[in-house]
Parts: structure tokens; C-alpha cells; sequence
């Protein structure tokens, strides 16, 4: 049970080129906008046609550029559920149901729709158009839809981006145990690192058309790799680095200069987490003045104005920093994320 | 009063509505999924009919279905009769003026579907026609029948290129529109000639008001499209 997908696709001046392989699995695409997380969805489900490369979904081939083969999407038994529900809006949600059911028998699907409404609670608005029904209710009766076609792979693009905060939370806690009894892959495309870490467990980081390696969630937040996935990732301070004679490093946007670390290869720029500064002197600190404290409802947000030219972002509990004008921080050598693929400083 | 304009003027309008109507939808379908260059030059060809002065329109269908162009000829040699001067020469005429109205209406209408509600068609397995029957062309259907109505409309009030192609035949080629012009010029300074034309302009001014009034209700009634 996997889905492979080896792919490039050119779009006027943007290049994609992508490849991963999930193993029965939420895998998470993360993405800033125009990263062409989309575009990879809809070349999976065949809606778009890449220029090359291979699609394989459980042993099944899809697309082969060169065997020829270019499923259409109605043979692909892909789900795909879009940013705004796509629900028909001339047809009640038990007819989009029944839609959704058109490949099993004629007699079955008026209950099957039934049930899969019921699954979803939604059996109330069985009889109501899609533009009677709040936001979270359209998404879900989406959901359903896509799922009642017993599609092999799931692709989830952004799906609850177009949702009140409140909604949100509640549709994700819905979507994470219907994925928990859906058992096929899928793949979740959004450009949140909370959704990602809160659904997946691995996830491909796409940065400007180009697929990372896979990695786990976790290793996304401890050690990102790239300045593209530790951007991605929420980290809120980056700097471009010289190495220094001695085997150490300058941050140029801070003036920081941090001691000897072990160095990856191609190592252009350093990121530490607004949290991962603390105030307080240490082995690796900095002199700092306050810029401005910025109250963040259960923490406090604290500018820093370093000797360099950029600031620093600093989390902290709420009233741990008193309101002295100049601060010492410190940050543990181990939460220096060292970052590569970023432009030569 | 001979009420033969006013059934001429109707099968007219009618029959060119509904050619126009087949035809009109299909060339926006096509041009709505055109390449971007041969669509702006086809959405130049299909619209030039709506900005021709009407008698230019039926000038070139004239030189076109004479007896001297080779249509025309072979026409004449297929229906052993001419076309011009009949009253389904009309139908050609009035179709080509207003043919503008429906395919501008259809492609808008078509350029504002939600093609994710086609995709969503697709992934869930449903075949080609059946996303273009029964989802695409009811979600457009509000746009679509404005269009058919407008056409339907300006086809009632066509003048110019009626009178250049069938000229005025009473009880043969007579439209609402020729007859009104035809009153005017011939019998506009007697009594009878006056309480004629205000017949016809009040018949003109009710049916008019009439197709608006639908234009404005499928407006309203149009659904949400997918947002």
C-alpha cells in the first residue's frame, strides 16, 4: 500500500520537481503559497498533466511518462478534497452523496448516501442545498462525498482554509479520526506547521517547486536542514553566517558570534526559535536592547535590538521579563538550528 | 387588422432563437476552453455582428446567398427556389445580428464556472457529458437562459438587416419592425395610419417589456455558483 510519485511540471516560469513515496500514511506537504503544493495534488489526481515522471498508487500505474500512460482521473480512484468544498450547488447534499456512490449500483445508493450523511451528522440536512449549510457543515458533507467513492488515496488541498478559527479545530478533529478508520494514504497539503504536526507524522517539505527528503514531524522542528523548512516550520529567527578562523561563526543580521559547532556542509545560514532564547547569561549569550514587548494574550513577544543590524524575536512567559531597558540572552548550543540551501550571505 | 406581422415576427424570432441557442452555447464552450490567442481572435469574429450596423450584416448575406456567389447558386440548385425575399431568409438574417447576444451571455456564464465543481466531477468518476449536462450547463443555466431570452428579444425588434434581405411583402415577408416602418412612410399623415403604428408600437413596447421583466426574474433566481 503506497503512493508513488516521481514528477516535473513546468507552468510558464515555475519548475516543480518532486518525489516521495508515503507507506499507508497522512503524509503532510508543506508549503509557502506558490510552492506548487497544489499543482502536485492535481497532477496526482490527473487533472493536470505533468512533463514527466511516474505516479504509481498501490502497485497501480497512473501516469508514465514513458510508457505512455496517463490515467484519467476517473479511472485514478483518487479523492480529492478542494480548498472550498466544490460541492454541487444545484443538487442537495443526498444528491452530491449520490453522486459520490454513481459507480455502485442504482438500487444502493439512496442508502448508502443515507448512512455516509448519518456518519457525518448531516442527516438533518439530507434534503438542503450546499449554499443552506454553514461552512464546516459544506466541508464535511465534502468529506463524505469524497469518501463514499472509496477512493485509494485521499489528497486534502488546504481544507480548512476557508474556516472560522473555531470550525477549523473542530473539522480537524473530525478529518484525524476519519483518517484514523480511512486506513489508505493521504496526503494533506497546507502551509501550516501546526496542522502538520498535529495530523502527520512525516512530511515533504516543498520549497519553491523543489520536494526535501522525508522526514518526521519532529525532525522537522529540531533540526529543519534547510532555510526554507526552518522558515516553513515557524522558525522566527534567521541569519546568514560567515565562518570565522577560528572554527566558528558570525551571525551577520545579530553580530553574534557563536563557538565552535559541528558543521554541515554548505552551512549558509543559522535559525534560533523565538523560544530557544532565554533571558539570562550563558556559555552562548548576547547583549540585547529592548525594543518592544508585544503582549501575546498568554505570553509575552519581546523585540530585541542586537548589535547587529536585525532583530531578535523572543518568546517568553507572560511578566518573566521585567521592564529592564537592556537584556543579556542565551541560547543552549543544542537548539541552534544550521540551516543550508539559503542564498550566500 | 392583419395580425400576419405580428405571427411572422414570432416564428422568426422563435426559430432564430433557437439556432442561436444551439450554436451560440456550443461556440462558447469552445471558445471558453481556446487557446489564449485563437480565442481573442474568434471572440472578435463571433462578437462583430453585435457592433455591424444591421444593414451591413444583411448586405454581405445578400452578396452571400444571391444566385451569383456560389452558395447561393448552389442553394438555388438544391431547393429549386430562391432564398432571398422568403420569410426564412429572415431566420438567417436575424440569427447572424443576434447571435452576438447569445454567445456573449453563454461565455461569461461558462468563464465564471467554478471549474473545481468539473474536477470534483471527475475525481469522483463522473463521465465528461454527464459533468457538461448535468453539472456545468444547469450551474450556468441563470446566464444561459438570459442570454436566450436577450436574443430572443432583439430578435422580435430586428429591422435593418430583415428589410435588406426580405424587403416588405405584406402577408408574406411583414415583421412587426418592417411594418412599422412601412406605416410611417406610406400612411403616417392619415388617421387610420396613425392608430395603426400605435397599435403596433404599443404590441412592440408590451412584448419588450415583457422579456425584460424574465431577464430581471432569472437574475434573481440565479443559485449561489460554488463560491
Amino acid at each position: 500500500m503506497a503512493l508513488e510519485v516521481q514528477i516535473e511540471k513546468r507552468l510558464g516560469a515555475f519548475r516543480l520537481e518532486l518525489a516521495f513515496r508515503t507507506q499507508r500514511e497522512l503524509l503532510a506537504l508543506l508549503g509557502a503559497s506558490g510552492s506548487g503544493k497544489s499543482v502536485t495534488l492535481r497532477c496526482i489526481a490527473g487533472l493536470l498533466r505533468p512533463d514527466r515522471g511516474r505516479i504509481v498508487l498501490n502497485g497501480r500505474v497512473l501516469f508514465d511518462s514513458e510508457a505512455r500512460i496517463d490515467l484519467p482521473p476517473q479511472q485514478r480512484r483518487v479523492g480529492y478534497l478542494f480548498q472550498n468544498d466544490a460541492l454541487f450547488p444545484h443538487k442537495t447534499l443526498l444528491e452530491n452523496l449520490e453522486l459520490g456512490l454513481h459507480a455502485k449500483p442504482k438500487a444502493q445508493r439512496r442508502a448508502l448516501a443515507e448512512q455516509w450523511l448519518a456518519r457525518f451528522r448531516l442527516s438533518e440536512l439530507a434534503g438542503s442545498l450546499p449554499a443552506a449549510l454553514s461552512g464546516g457543515e459544506r466541508q464535511r458533507a465534502a468529506l463524505a462525498r469524497t469518501l463514499a467513492a472509496e477512493p485509494e488515496a485521499l489528497l486534502l488541498d488546504e481544507p480548512f482554509s476557508a474556516l472560522d478559527e473555531y470550525l477549523k479545530w473542530q473539522l480537524e478533529l473530525e478529518l484525524a479520526q476519519t483518517l484514523e478508520q480511512y486506513g489508505g494514504d493521504a496526503i494533506l497539503v497546507t502551509h501550516s506547521r501546526d496542522e502538520v504536526c498535529r495530523l502527520a507524522k512525516r512530511v515533504c517539505v516543498l520549497n519553491r517547486g523543489r520536494s526535501e527528503p522525508l522526514r518526521s514531524t519532529g525532525e522537522l522542528m529540531t533540526a529543519p536542514g534547510t532555510l526554507g523548512a526552518a522558515l516553513l516550520s515557524g522558525c522566527k529567527n534567521v541569519s546568514p553566517v560567515t565562518l570565522l578562523p577560528g572554527g566558528g561563526l558570525r551571525c551577520e543580521a545579530w553580530g553574534w558570534e557563536l563557538p565552535a559547532l559541528p558543521l554541515p556542509e554548505g552551512l549558509t545560514h543559522v535559525g534560533i526559535r523565538a523560544h530557544s532564547l532565554r533571558p539570562g547569561p550563558g556559555p552562548i549569550s548576547l547583549d540585547c536592547r529592548v525594543e518592544r514587548v508585544i503582549d501575546n494574550v498568554f505570553s509575552d513577544i519581546i523585540m530585541l535590538r542586537a548589535p547587529g543590524p536585525g532583530l531578535l524575536r523572543m518568546e517568553t512567559p507572560r511578566g518573566a521579563v521585567g521592564g529592564c531597558r537592556t537584556l543579556r540572552v542565551h541560547v543552549e548550543p543544542g537548539e541552534i538550528l544550521l540551516l543550508t540551501g539559503g542564498e550566500a550571505p | 387588422m392583419d395580425l400576419f406581422p405580428l405571427w411572422n415576427s414570432l416564428r422568426i424570432a422563435a426559430i432564430s432563437a433557437l439556432l442561436v441557442f444551439l450554436l451560440g452555447v456550443a461556440a462558447a464552450r469552445w471558445v471558453s476552453k481556446a487557446p489564449r490567442g485563437l480565442k481573442a481572435a474568434l471572440d472578435v469574429l463571433f462578437t462583430l455582428p453585435l457592433v455591424l450596423p444591421p444593414t451591413v450584416v444583411g448586405y454581405l448575406l445578400i452578396l452571400l446567398l444571391g444566385p451569383e456567389h456560389a452558395l447561393g447558386a448552389a442553394l438555388l440548385r438544391l431547393f429549386g427556389a430562391k432564398i432571398l425575399m422568403r420569410w426564412w431568409a429572415a431566420v438567417l438574417a436575424v440569427s447572424v445580428v443576434v447571435f452576438p447576444l447569445m454567445y456573449r451571455t453563454a461565455r461569461g456564464a461558462f468563464e465564471s464556472f467554478n471549474e473545481d465543481l468539473a474536477d470534483a466531477g471527475r475525481t469522483l468518476g463522473l463521465s465528461d457529458a454527464y459533468i457538461f449536462w448535468h453539472i456545468r450547463m444547469p450551474v450556468c443555466r441563470p446566464g444561459i437562459a438570459a442570454g436566450l431570452v436577450l436574443a430572443f428579444a432583439r430578435a422580435l425588434g430586428e429591422y435593418g438587416a430583415t428589410s435588406m434581405v426580405v424587403g416588405f411583402i405584406p402577408g408574406r415577408t411583414a415583421t412587426v419592425a418592417t411594418q412599422v416602418a412601412f406605416l410611417w412612410q406610406n400612411q403616417g399623415y392619415t388617421e387610420a395610419g396613425r392608430r395603426a403604428l400605435l397599435f403596433w408600437i404599443c404590441i412592440n413596447v408590451a412584448i419588450s417589456a415583457a422579456v425584460l421583466v424574465t431577464v430581471n426574474l432569472l437574475e434573481r433566481r440565479s443559485p449561489r455558483h460554488g463560491s
